[in-house]
């Protein structure tokens, strides 16, 4: 699992101090509700980073180093096929009408024909994503449904210090866990569950026992990330003052974690998981290719070898909108679930 | 740097400096040495699973894949290394570019920081794969530049920070230019926590070319990495599972590596102080039923400090409270007063060593776990009021919510009576509307409603002694009246003991029946509040000095009470 350092990732914005809250304050004042106002903010970020990736999708062919026809079909491929090619793709037009063309062609649902293929680049995407979108949406279940009773687990039993010698086991192999990419726990998970123990089959998709190898690959990791946050939020609560008028009150540790403890690190650990869920989506990129599940993410590496320009376009625009859309329910939840914070942020 | 030599002394140190050292020697003398077995074609020994000549087997064309995962450690860590190297100086230059820029291109860029990173790494690097093709150089640059948002993110709110220190502001007015300030004053200043990143980026740089040649995108053969290995030895996991975790364990040794000499260099390390549990004896001699409500013989609270020893915070106080009387424990802070106050109430927690020959509170002995009906007891008859009302209610539930769950944990009583009860709570401490501010949560009272509706709560069973711990100083004068005029309606309506600890020796004999002296951890004098001019000890007379009222001479400056009490206190 490759992850950025929390401390890279958490550190807030500078601009978020004080013109940002004046921005957010203006907002506030036309919209009327703070809430209405974020997401109002991040519904806009969210269109515009679209924009952003829209046009970058388009200038990534024109950025190729060369005639981008030529590196597609090799060096000994006859001038008129190249040609014929070119004229297909519209790469003999001027840019801006190639710009024209390829937006036009995104609202009408035309995303052009794959090279390698000769199929409808939309028509591939159709069939495939939905695989993908599986295989990220139960990974990700997985991954936090398991992660809370371990951190806050973890954490209680740590604050006590009474069982030093476990608590060091459980956090070395959560250390592990996020430490081992997921692309190498793909492949020691087949070498020891499937080749091994024959428990599971090593490759394919489509029947629930082959679900299980990649939903472990993908899910392991952002499921020890994830009970990371959760175990130093936990720790960070358990000594607030709060805690401790709850335990002035002795409340039984049932109401003293679930009610008082868990509501306080919901905030800090979905914006953990927003990070998590983006991380997951790009980990199918991997697991797919080592599993060959039939999804976009080893679709993206055949595409990207083969030089197939117009499935690497789609696929990129694709992956693109996964990401923001993942982003975009994290923030909305964030404004259910804590709209303190969410306000704090607009 | 004597700091950094400590750390890097510690056994992790070490461990780290140990592995940098292996790191560097098989980069730098590894293909010197192993080129022959790495290239040597041996058609017989091809495809061989593990064994002891050949500990990761050997490849295709019967090379030995040990030494070629050795052999590969250079390409490896010279290609992150580049790739971490063009994130560094591509967010540097941009996050501070961000910073110096005049206001609304300093936000335009931001927020294009903010759209990049919210795209993962691994997009990113096939996105930037594309334009420069599946090559060892194209990924470096696909990385390298993958990398940049973070940085850049990471410079400019550093520099933000920076940016607005006094030196910096010093430096604008002798004039110099932002350019010059930006070199000259910011860059210095942000360049340690700018290290401690780069080093744990490098292991996500290095998992990330692992991923790229893994995925085929990244190093070509007849070249290869450590995700090239990765990539072929995974294709023959049925026959010779070491051929993939071979090069697997390099990468996430190496890859572990990073992150601690990051973690190393940060010295952020959470220390764990943890405890010591409490008690020794275990044969304890069983509470008498006396008739006051705290009885406290010789209490002793120790710490761990920072070298790890036990330091002794309070030391052997005595302390009993009757029924219904107030006590007033007065000390500057550091005095063990608060210690003394949650060790009474059971609170403290597991980093603290509690030992006392008598610690009981209305026959419970406050040394031990509490049984279950203790425990009862505990939540109805003890209230707690901290210093702080903007942190000790839950910021997450509503008032009411904290005002009943004691009363309907501990007594069983319904909700709509607790509620009830929770009403009149609020209105004795003259809170106005209670059915509103019930449904309220805490940040939307002020900070003295807040601190009264911590004294409603302790009304809401039957307390026998209200624990308040510095209840006025985070609040200004006015609203102290409000909260020890409530205090006072609650003693009244309850006939509870309260045990008040302050600082403020005026607020103290103004309202408490006694009052007990402490400084550095133990009682240097005792004394009825109506008695205050007969103090003998020099540190209680200081105290009073301190508080100045009307006929104070304002043109002679108060007394010292370090300097005045010093020697007469210290044993």
């Amino acid at each position: 699992m490759t992850i950025p350092p929390s401390a890279v990732t958490t550190a807030p914005s500078p601009e978020a101090a004080e013109p940002a809250a004046s921005r957010g304050e203006r907002l506030r004042v036309l919209v009327g509700s703070p809430r209405a106002a974020f997401v109002l903010q991040r519904l806009g970020r969210a269109a515009v980073s679209f924009a952003i990736v829209l046009v970058a999708a388009f200038f990534m062919v024109q950025l190729v180093p060369g005639d981008p026809v030529r590196a597609a079909l090799g060096p000994t491929a006859p001038v008129a096929t190249v040609d014929a090619l070119r004229a297909q793709l519209g790469l003999d037009q001027s840019v801006w009408s190639q710009f024209g063309h390829y937006v036009s062609g995104l609202l009408h649902g035309d995303l052009g024909m794959s090279i390698t293929s000769q199929r409808q680049v939309s028509q591939i995407l159709g069939e495939r994503l939905p695989t993908t979108l599986v295989l990220a949406v139960v990974s990700f279940l997985v991954a936090a449904i398991g992660a809370f009773p371990i951190g806050v687990a973890t954490a209680v039993s740590a604050r006590s210090g009474r069982h030093r010698v476990l608590d060091l086991g459980v956090s070395g192999l959560l250390g592990i866990l996020i430490a081992v990419p997921n692309f190498l726990l793909a492949v020691l998970l087949i070498a020891t569950l499937s080749i091994g123990l024959g428990a599971f089959p090593p490759a394919g998709w489509g029947t629930p026992s082959q679900a299980v190898l990649p939903v472990l690959a993908l899910a392991l990791g952002p499921l020890a990330y994830l009970a990371r946050i959760v175990h130093i939020e936990m720790l960070r609560v358990l000594d607030t003052p709060y805690l401790t008028t709850a335990r002035s009150k002795r409340l039984p540790g049932r109401l003293l974690y679930l009610r008082h403890a868990l509501p306080n690190i919901v905030a800090a650990t979905l914006t953990a998981g927003g990070v998590v869920l983006v991380g997951l989506v790009a980990g199918t990129v991997l697991v797919e290719t080592v599993f060959t599940v039939p999804g976009i993410g080893s679709t993206i590496v055949s595409s990207i070898t083969a030089k197939d320009y117009p499935l690497i376009q789609g696929v990129v625009l694709v992956y693109a909108l996964l990401v923001l859309g993942a982003n975009l329910l994290i923030d909305l939840a964030l404004a259910i679930l804590d709209p303190r914070s969410a306000i704090a942020e607009a | 740097m004597t700091g950094l030599r400590r750390t890097l002394l510690t056994p992790q140190g070490v461990a780290v400096l140990a592995g940098l050292v292996l790191v560097a020697l098989a980069a730098a003398l590894g293909p010197v040495l192993l080129e022959h077995a790495a290239t040597t074609r041996n058609i017989a020994d091809r495809q061989l699973p593990a064994s002891w000549a050949h500990p990761f087997g050997t490849d295709e064309l019967g090379r030995d894949l040990l030494a070629r995962t050795v052999v590969a450690t250079r390409l490896s860590v010279l290609l992150t290394l580049g790739a971490a190297g063009i994130s560094v100086a591509g967010g540097v230059v941009l996050g501070v570019v961000a910073a110096v820029l005049p206001r609304a291109a300093r936000r335009l860029v931001t927020a294009f920081i903010d759209i990049m990173l919210s795209f993962p790494w691994l997009l990113l690097a096939l996105f930037f794969s594309v334009i420069w093709g599946a090559t060892a150089r194209g990924a470096m640059l696909a990385i390298g530049f993958a990398g940049i948002p973070v940085f850049a993110r990471l410079v400019s709110t550093l520099t933000a920070a920076v940016a607005t220190t006094d030196y910096v502001h010093a430096a604008r007015l002798l004039g110099s230019s932002s350019g010059r300030t930006a070199v000259r004053h910011v860059l210095p200043n942000i360049l340690p926590p700018l290290v401690v990143n780069t080093a744990a980026h490098a292991s996500v740089t290095l998992l990330s070319f692992a991923a790229l040649s893994f995925l085929g995108l990244g190093v070509q053969p007849p070249e290869y990495d450590w995700g090239r290995l990765l990539n072929e030895g995974s294709k023959r996991i049925y026959t010779a599972p070491m051929a993939a975790i071979g090069p697997g364990i390099a990468i996430v040794l190496t890859g572990v590596l990073f992150s601690l000499l990051g973690e190393l260099l940060s010295q952020s390390r959470p220390r764990t102080v943890h405890a010591v549990t409490a008690q020794d004896g275990s044969s304890r001699p069983v509470p008498a039923e006396g008739d006051a409500v705290v009885e406290v013989t010789d209490l002793r609270v120790s710490f761990r400090g920072d070298d790890g020893t036990l330091v002794q915070r309070v030391r052997g106080v005595d302390l009993t409270i009757a029924p219904g009387e107030v006590v007033g424990i007065v000390g500057e802070s550091g005095s063990g007063k608060s210690v003394t106050a949650m060790a009474v109430a059971g609170l403290l927690g597991p980093e603290a060593l509690v030992e006392s020959e008598r610690l009981v509170f209305r026959g419970i002995d406050m040394t031990r776990r509490p049984s279950a009906a203790e425990r009862r007891r505990l939540g109805l008859e003890e209230a707690m009021i901290f210093q702080d009302p903007l942190s000790s209610l839950n910021p997450a539930l509503t008032v009411g919510r904290q005002l009943t769950e004691a009363s309907e944990t501990h007594a069983g009583t319904s909700h709509a009576a607790a509620s009830a009860r929770a009403a009149e709570a609020l209105s004795l401490v003259r809170i106005p509307d209670p059915p509103r501010r019930l449904r309220q949560l805490p940040h939307e009272l002020s900070g003295g409603m807040r601190q009264r509706a911590m004294i409603a709560t302790g009304l809401m069973g039957t307390p026998r002694l209200i624990i308040a711990d510095e209840p006025t100083t985070a609040l200004d004068v006015t609203v102290q009246r409000q909260v020890m005029r409530a205090l006072r309606d609650a003693r009244e309506q309850t006939g509870a003991a309260i045990l008040l600890i302050s600082h403020d020796i005026a607020l103290v004999s103004g309202f408490c029946d006694r009052i007990v002296v402490m400084r550095d951890g133990v009682v240097v004098e005792r004394l009825a509040a109506d008695r205050l001019g007969e103090a003998e000890h020099p540190y209680t007379r200081g105290l009073i000095a301190c508080v100045p009222d009307m006929r104070t001479d304002r043109s002679r400056a108060l007394p010292v009470i370090g300097v005045a009490a010093q020697e007469e206190v210290l044993p």
